[in-house]
C-alpha cells in the first residue's frame, strides 16, 4: 500500500514538474531575444538590402561583446579542441584575430562549431556573424547563397599521394595505375576531369570512406590516393611510416578557402576582409609578434599607415587606428599562423606553396593600406 | 555390479565423476558428440585469437596517453576550469540522493551504489587526475555512503528523497547554467559526458509525463485530441531522429521570425524530447491496452469517475506492465544522443571527433573510440539492469 502511493506521488510529481519545466522553456524562449538577439540584419529575405534602420554587424557584435565564429571543430590543423579545451588551429586564430581587431582581445570569440550541411544556414539566420570553416569559394556560393568570401586564407586544392620507391613522379606517370577515390565527392570528378584531358588511362578504385582507403593503400593494393592536399598531409602523418610516401607537386582542382560573411552588410565584409590582409602584409612587412614594437617608431610611411601611427585607416573600417597592431599581437602575421599550425615545426611540415606571399611566388597579395 | 545397483535402490552411489562438476558441464555442453567437439574446438581457436589480439593491443599497441591528456575534456568538454566546482557539486547532490535511495530501498541500488563507488574509487586512483578532482571523488564516496546509512535516521525519509530528487533537476540546471544567481556558461560550452547526459535526461524526463498524456489522448473519446494525438504519434514515429534533429538545427531558426532565436542546444533537447515522447506514448497504450476491461468496469461500479479510474486504477497497473519497453526506450534515447554530435554539438562522441582532430593525436581514434564505447557501455549497463531488479521487484510477467 505505501509503495503504491509513494508510486503516486512520483507520477504527481513528475506531472506537475514536467508542467513547471516547459512552462520555463518558453519563459526562456521568449525572454532570449532581448537579452541576446536584437534584430539582426542578417535575415535571409533581407539579405540583399542593408536597411539604414537596421543595427548594423558590428554594432551588434559589440554590444555582445564577443564575436560568434562558425568553424569546423575536427579538421586536424585547421580548427580543434586542445588538451586545455581551446579552439586551436589556422582557421581559428583568424577567427581570434577579427575578436582581436574588434576588442583587443583574441579571446572575446564564441565559437560555434557546425557541421558542412549546417554552416551557410546557421550564417543566413544570424546565428553566428562570420564562418571561417574551410569553406571553398565558389560562384554559386557567393551568389545563390547571398553570401560574401573575405580574401582567400588558405589556397587548397586536390593532390595524389605515392609511394617514394614507385618512381611515380609526375600525373603522367601514373598511367594505368590504380588510384583510390572517395566516392561521391568532387574529387572523383576532378581525378576524371584532369586525366581525360591528359589523356592518361587509370583505374579508379571507388571507397565509400577514407579510412577504408587509406588502409588499402597502406596495404598496397593502390598506386595511390587522392584527396585535398592538406587532407593528404594530415593523413600521411598517420601512416606507420610517413616518410616512405609523397604528395604529387600537382593540383588538379583549385580549393580556394577563406573566411565567408553575409551580403548586405559591407563594413562588416570590410572588417573580416581587412584583418586577413593585414595578417599578410604584417609578413610583406616582416612585423612579427615579437618585433612589432621595434616598428612602432619606424621612419617608413607605408609602416607608419599600417600601424596606424600616422593617419586614420583603422577609424574608416569603424575600429581604431591600431588595428592592425591589435591583429599582429595577438595571433601573428600570416606566416606566423601557417608555421604555428601546418608549418615545418608541427607534424605537417606542409609546403607554403600558394600559400607564400607574391614575392615569394605564391599567391598572397595585400592591397595597399593607404 | 550394474545389475546389483538396479535390483537394490536403497544402495546409493555418487554419480560417475565423468558427469558432475566442470568436467560433466563441459563433456554435457561443449563435447557432447563429436560434432560439437568439432564446433567447440574451432570456436575457441578462433576466440582465443581474436581476445589475444583484443588484449595485446590494449595493453602493448594502444597509445592511452590521448585519453589521460584529454580526461576532463570527455567528461565536461570546455567547460571552464574555474566553474568546474559547480559540476563536482551538481555531481554531490546526486550521489548523496543516489544514496538515500539506497538506503531506502537497498537491492538494486544498493548494487549500483557500490558499484558507482568503485567506478569512483577507481578513477581517483588514476595518476593523471588532478588533486581537486581526486578530493571532489573522494567526497563523492563519502557522499554515497553518508546518504545510505544517515538517510533511515531521519523523518520521512521518503518524503525527502522523492522531492530531492524533483528538486535536484532545477537546483542541478541552474548550478551549471548560472543564469543570472552564477557567473553563466554559456550553452555552448557544455560538452561531452556533460552535455550527453542533460540532453538525455532532458529529454528523457520530460518525455515520459509527456508520453503518458499522449496515450491517454490517443484512447481518449474526444476527437480533437485523439486525432491530434494520432497525427502527432505517428508523424514522428514516421521520421528518423536524425531527421528531427536536422529540422531543429537548420529549419526552426528560418521559420523562426526575426529577433526570436533560440539557443541550439535547448532547440536539440526539445526535438529529443518531442521525439522521444511518441515513443514512449506507444509504449504506454501498450500498456493501457493490456488492462483488462474488468478493472475499468470494477472501477465504475465503485463509483470512481474517469480522472480517479485512470490514476487509481488503470495508469499505475498499465505502467508497470510496460517498465521493460520504457526503459529499453530510455537506453536508445541515452545513445541516440550521439546523433547530435552530426549537427554540430560536442557531446561525448562530438568530443572524441574533435580530439581526434588534435595533431598531437592523429591516429588514435581507436583509443578514443573505444573509451566512450565503455562509457557508453556503463551507463546503457547501468540502466538496463536496473530496470532489470526492478521488474523483478515489482514482479512484472507474472499473473496478478
Amino acid at each position: 500500500m505505501k509503495k503504491k502511493s509513494i508510486l503516486l506521488l512520483l507520477l504527481g510529481l513528475i506531472l506537475v514538474f514536467s508542467f513547471a519545466l516547459t512552462g520555463c522553456g518558453s519563459k526562456e524562449t521568449n525572454d532570449q531575444p532581448t537579452t541576446t538577439n536584437s534584430s539582426d540584419s542578417s535575415d535571409a529575405s533581407s539579405a540583399n538590402s542593408s536597411a539604414p534602420t537596421k543595427i548594423s554587424t558590428l554594432e551588434k557584435v559589440k554590444n555582445r561583446g564577443k564575436v560568434i565564429v562558425g568553424v569546423n571543430g575536427k579538421l586536424p590543423g585547421f580548427g580543434y579542441v586542445d588538451s586545455n579545451g581551446k579552439y586551436t588551429g589556422f582557421d581559428v586564430d583568424f577567427a581570434r584575430a577579427l575578436a582581436a581587431a574588434i576588442f583587443n582581445d583574441p579571446d572575446a570569440v564564441e565559437f560555434r562549431p557546425l557541421s558542412a550541411q549546417e554552416r551557410f544556414t546557421a550564417l543566413q539566420t544570424g546565428e553566428i556573424d562570420v564562418l571561417i570553416r574551410n569553406t571553398t569559394w565558389t560562384i554559386s556560393r557567393d551568389t545563390q547563397l547571398g553570401t560574401n568570401f573575405a580574401p582567400t586564407t588558405f589556397y587548397d586544392g586536390q593532390g595524389i599521394m605515392v609511394r617514394k620507391d614507385s618512381g611515380i613522379n609526375s600525373l603522367k606517370d601514373l598511367e594505368g595505375a590504380r588510384i583510390g577515390v572517395e566516392t561521391g565527392t568532387t574529387t572523383e570528378l576532378n581525378l576524371a576531369d584532369q586525366f581525360r584531358k591528359l589523356g592518361i588511362k587509370y583505374e579508379p578504385v571507388v571507397f565509400e570512406d577514407s579510412n577504408a582507403m587509406v588502409a588499402a593503400y597502406e596495404k598496397g593494393s593502390l598506386d595511390a590516393w587522392t584527396t585535398d592536399k592538406s587532407g593528404l598531409v594530415s593523413r600521411q602523418s598517420t601512416l606507420s611510416d610517413p616518410s616512405a610516401h609523397k604528395i604529387l607537386k600537382e593540383t588538379l582542382s583549385k580549393e580556394p578557402l577563406g573566411p565567408v560573411v553575409l551580403h548586405g552588410d559591407d563594413q562588416w565584409f570590410d572588417i573580416v576582409k581587412w584583418v586577413v590582409f593585414a595578417t599578410i602584409e604584417a609578413e610583406e612587412l616582416g612585423i612579427t609578434q615579437d618585433n612589432i614594437d621595434s616598428f612602432m617608431n619606424s621612419d617608413d610611411p607605408v609602416v607608419r599607415r599600417f600601424l596606424g601611427v600616422d593617419g586614420d585607416l583603422g577609424e574608416q573600417l569603424g575600429l581604431t587606428k591600431d588595428f592592425a597592431v591589435r591583429v599582429i599581437k595577438a595571433v601573428g602575421n600570416y606566416g606566423e599562423i601557417y608555421n604555428r599550425h601546418l608549418g615545418p615545426d608541427t607534424i605537417f611540415n606542409m609546403d607554403r606553396g600558394l600559400n607564400d606571399l607574391w614575392t615569394n611566388g605564391g599567391l598572397l597579395y595585400s592591397p595597399p593600406f593607404r | 555390479m550394474q545389475t546389483e545397483n538396479k535390483i537394490n535402490p536403497q544402495m546409493e552411489m555418487a554419480p560417475p565423476a565423468a558427469n558432475i562438476g566442470v568436467r560433466g558441464w563441459l563433456k554435457e555442453n561443449l563435447f557432447s558428440s563429436w560434432i560439437n567437439t568439432l564446433v567447440t574446438i574451432i570456436f575457441a581457436t578462433i576466440i582465443y585469437f581474436i581476445v589475444k589480439g583484443i588484449l595485446t593491443w590494449i595493453i602493448y599497441s594502444a597509445d592511452w596517453q590521448v585519453v589521460s591528456s584529454n580526461f576532463r575534456l570527455f567528461f565536461v568538454g570546455q567547460y571552464p576550469l574555474e566553474q568546474l566546482w559547480r559540476i563536482w557539486l551538481s555531481l554531490t547532490i546526486v550521489t548523496l540522493l543516489f544514496g538515500f535511495t539506497a538506503g531506502i530501498w537497498k537491492g538494486t541500488v544498493w548494487k549500483l551504489t557500490i558499484f558507482l563507488s568503485i567506478v569512483f574509487l577507481l578513477i581517483t586512483l588514476l595518476p593523471f587526475i588532478p588533486l581537486s578532482a581526486k578530493l571532489w571523488l573522494v567526497i563523492n564516496i563519502i557522499s554515497l555512503y553518508l546518504g545510505y546509512f544517515f538517510i533511515n535516521k531521519l523523518p520521512k525519509n521518503k518524503v525527502i528523497t522523492v522531492v530531492g530528487w524533483f528538486l535536484s533537476f532545477p537546483i542541478i540546471l541552474i548550478l551549471i547554467n548560472g543564469f543570472n544567481l552564477l557567473a553563466p556558461v554559456s550553452t555552448n560550452l557544455w560538452g561531452g559526458l556533460l552535455l550527453t547526459i542533460l540532453i538525455a535526461v532532458v529529454a528523457i524526463v520530460v518525455s515520459f509525463p509527456l508520453g503518458v498524456l499522449l496515450a491517454l489522448g490517443r484512447i481518449s473519446k474526444l476527437p480533437v485530441i485523439r486525432w491530434f494525438s494520432i497525427a502527432y504519434i505517428e508523424l514522428i514515429r514516421g521520421i528518423p531522429l536524425i531527421t528531427v534533429l536536422f529540422m531543429a538545427q537548420l529549419m526552426v531558426p528560418l521559420f523562426l521570425s526575426e529577433g526570436i532565436e533560440i539557443n541550439n542546444v535547448i532547440r536539440v533537447m526539445i526535438g529529443a524530447t518531442m521525439f522521444s515522447a511518441a515513443y514512449v506514448a506507444e509504449n504506454v497504450r501498450g500498456g493501457l491496452q493490456s488492462i483488462n476491461r474488468g478493472q475499468f468496469e470494477a472501477a465504475k461500479a465503485l463509483g470512481l469517475n474517469s480522472v480517479y479510474t485512470m490514476a487509481f486504477i488503470i495508469l499505475p497497473q498499465a505502467l508497470r506492465a510496460v517498465i521493460p519497453a520504457i526503459v529499453g526506450q530510455f537506453i536508445a534515447m541515452f545513445k541516440d544522443t550521439s546523433l547530435v554530435a552530426i549537427v554540430g554539438l560536442i557531446d561525448l562522441l562530438g568530443i572524441a571527433k574533435t580530439i581526434v582532430a588534435n595533431p598531437d593525436f592523429l591516429g588514435k581514434q581507436m583509443e578514443v573510440f573505444l573509451f566512450i564505447a565503455l562509457i557508453y557501455w556503463i551507463f546503457s549497463y547501468s540502466m538496463s539492469f536496473a530496470s532489470r531488479k526492478l521488474e523483478e521487484s515489482l514482479g512484472v510477467g507474472e499473473r496478478y
